[in-house]
């Protein structure tokens, strides 16, 4: 497993120093049933799960898997049925799929309130706020507004956001799945750097296969029905950054792929 | 008239993101980058208004001419705007200025204890459950109350004074502004609330950050609907509570009628209607901007 001060090069090279601290993540045996009666529906069943410090972990699984909801739980935006979720007191921020910048502020001022709401003083909000923007490529743009900017940048404006919360623990919900492919691409090294360079603790939803392996030291697989853990697997033997070209992440997205395709399928008959 | 003068002026206003059609021709006006382009757009937005209000004077003119009824009853165009001219300059049977001052100011001070009230009310609505479900219909209700109704109540409660106009006007605005705050809180997308807990707005920095700039365009609108009331029930009140040592622009309306100053009453109507039209114009403007600023202008269903 990485830990906080792994910096990338290091993980480039596939050296992964041992497991030292607590989990950052503890999730055990988490259920969460929506309505009560006939009408219930079970979005998870005693799901386990342990995220270390500084880790990278992909839950994947087809829609409906519950796989939202558990991020949900984990950001204290809603509670479980039975089960406790332990976040260790740890600061949590939370990017969403849809662009959640606030559309009455520019992009820079969505920074700011971040920072305000963080309790940073305002005397060194203003050359912060541009800081951030730089570290997202979007340096000189804080003055347009979200509905000025292209989908990708948008979503770089909410991850500057995310970041300006100093946040240990970093939940995003298929934060990708609007971009096209190329941009996606570009936002997958970005993610990866700054989570590397600020010793993130990522827990990441998608349904991509690829964009999990892409990602994450670990994969969760998660079955639907109701929602639970099917199996985790490790990427650790898979040196950063990773290429989607690369044969060895291509072999084992595909792996993935096959499984995921027969959970699906499970389902539809 | 009011609305069409208000969203003609908003389209030419440099708000408006270029792709608004213009009212006037129906095509998207341009940004001005020729020079004359913006004269034309200007011409383009204010002839229709002429010959609108060139039709409605001749009309006028027809009518009084054909001498349906005499001239104490319905003045000419030309005798009404003589009349307007001469008050204005201060010469009228009454004191003009004062009475429009003090209408205003009953206006203002009447709409900004609205704006309090209801806005405190709308809050406290939309966030207490039990609130909502005791006096939220009812708040609705009200809207539909024609301000006329609360004349008698007021009049009983509080003698023939400015409390029984600033009572009707307090009624009817009210419920307006609070509908449009519960409206517009109602309506805030829940993935922003959602965004804004997770940046740590909670309590009322909630409201503070997300909640009241989110429901913004909906507190506008129920702005300029209360404003619109207001206006009514002040105008209403003044001419059926006269307070004689008060010029105000309902008594002086009430007066012309009942000394047969039609040429008085018309010239009176018209600046009520030009007052109207201002107040209705700085509210979309205001509204223009806010959507402006938050890309909801554009194509919209509209056209304007």
């Amino acid at each position: 497993m990485s830990t906080t001060t792994t910096p990338r090069h290091e993980l480039a090279e596939g050296s992964l120093p041992a497991r030292t601290r607590a989990p950052a993540v503890s999730i055990s045996e988490v259920s969460k049933v929506f309505g009560r009666g006939p009408d219930a529906v079970v979005a998870l069943h005693e799901v386990d799960l342990l995220v270390e410090r500084g880790e990278f972990v992909c839950l994947l699984g087809a829609s409906g898997c519950g796989k939202s909801t558990l991020l949900n739980l984990v950001a204290g935006l809603d509670s479980p049925t039975s089960g406790t979720v332990d976040t260790a007191g740890n600061k949590i921020a939370f990017m969403f799929q849809e662009a959640t910048l606030f559309p009455w502020l520019t992009l820079g001022q969505n920074v700011d309130l971040a920072l305000r709401l963080t309790g940073v003083p305002r005397s060194a909000r203003p050359e912060r706020v541009e800081e951030l923007l730089e570290k997202v490529r979007l340096g000189g743009r804080g003055h347009r507004r979200p509905h000025e900017l292209s989908g990708g940048m948008r979503q770089r404006g909410a991850l500057a956001r995310v970041l300006a919360q100093d946040a240990d623990i970093v939940l995003m919900d298929e934060p990708f799945a609007a971009l096209d492919a190329m941009t996606r691409d570009a936002m997958h090294d970005e993610i990866e750097g700054l989570w590397a360079e600020l010793g993130l603790t990522v827990l990441f939803v998608t349904h991509n296969v690829r964009e999990a392996v892409r990602l994450s030291d670990r994969t969760v697989l998660m079955e639907s029905g109701p929602g639970r853990v099917k199996e985790i697997h490790a990427m650790h033997d898979l040196p950063r950054p990773r290429h989607l070209e690369d044969q060895r992440v291509t072999e084992r997205a595909g792996r993935l792929t096959h499984l995921l395709k027969a959970e699906v399928a499970r389902h539809v008959r | 008239m009011s609305v069409d003068l208000s969203s003609g002026i908003g389209t030419g206003t440099p708000t408006s993101r270029g792709a608004s059609p213009s009212p006037a021709t129906g095509e998207p006006s341009r940004r001005a980058a020729r020079p004359g382009a913006g004269v034309r757009r200007a011409v383009e937005v204010v002839w229709p208004k002429l010959l609108a209000v060139l039709i409605v004077v001749a009309l006028w003119q027809a009518i009084y001419a054909s001498g349906w009824k005499p001239d104490y009853r319905f003045a000419s165009p030309a005798d009404t705007v003589e009349r307007l001219w001469f008050v204005m300059s201060g010469n009228g049977p009454f004191n003009f200025w004062m009475g429009v001052q003090n209408t205003i100011m009953r206006g203002i001070q009447g709409f900004a204890l609205s704006l309090v009230i209801g806005t405190i009310l709308g809050i406290a609505v939309s966030q207490w459950r039990v609130l909502r479900n005791a006096i939220g219909a009812m708040i609705t209700g009200l809207q539909t109350m024609p301000s006329i109704v609360w004349f008698p109540f007021a009049i009983l409660l509080f003698g023939l004074d400015s409390s029984a106009i600033y009572f009707v006007v307090l009624m009817g605005a009210i419920p307006s502004i609070a509908n449009g705050i519960i409206n517009g809180i109602d309506d805030v997308p829940p993935s922003y609330l959602r965004a804004g807990h997770m940046l740590g707005a909670r309590g009322w920095r909630r409201y503070r950050f997300v909640v009241i700039p989110a429901a913004l365009p909906a507190y506008v609108a129920g702005l300029s609907q209360g404003w619109a009331f207001a206006w009514r029930g002040l105008l209403a009140g003044e001419i059926i509570v006269s307070i004689p040592e008060v010029p105000a622009l309902g008594t002086q309306l009430n007066q012309a009628a009942v000394n047969g100053q039609s040429a008085n009453l018309l010239a009176l109507m018209i600046v009520v209607l030009v007052i109207g039209m201002l107040a209705s114009f700085v509210f979309s403007s205001i509204g223009q901007r806010v959507r402006a600023r938050r890309g909801l202008t554009g194509f919209t269903a509209g056209g304007g």
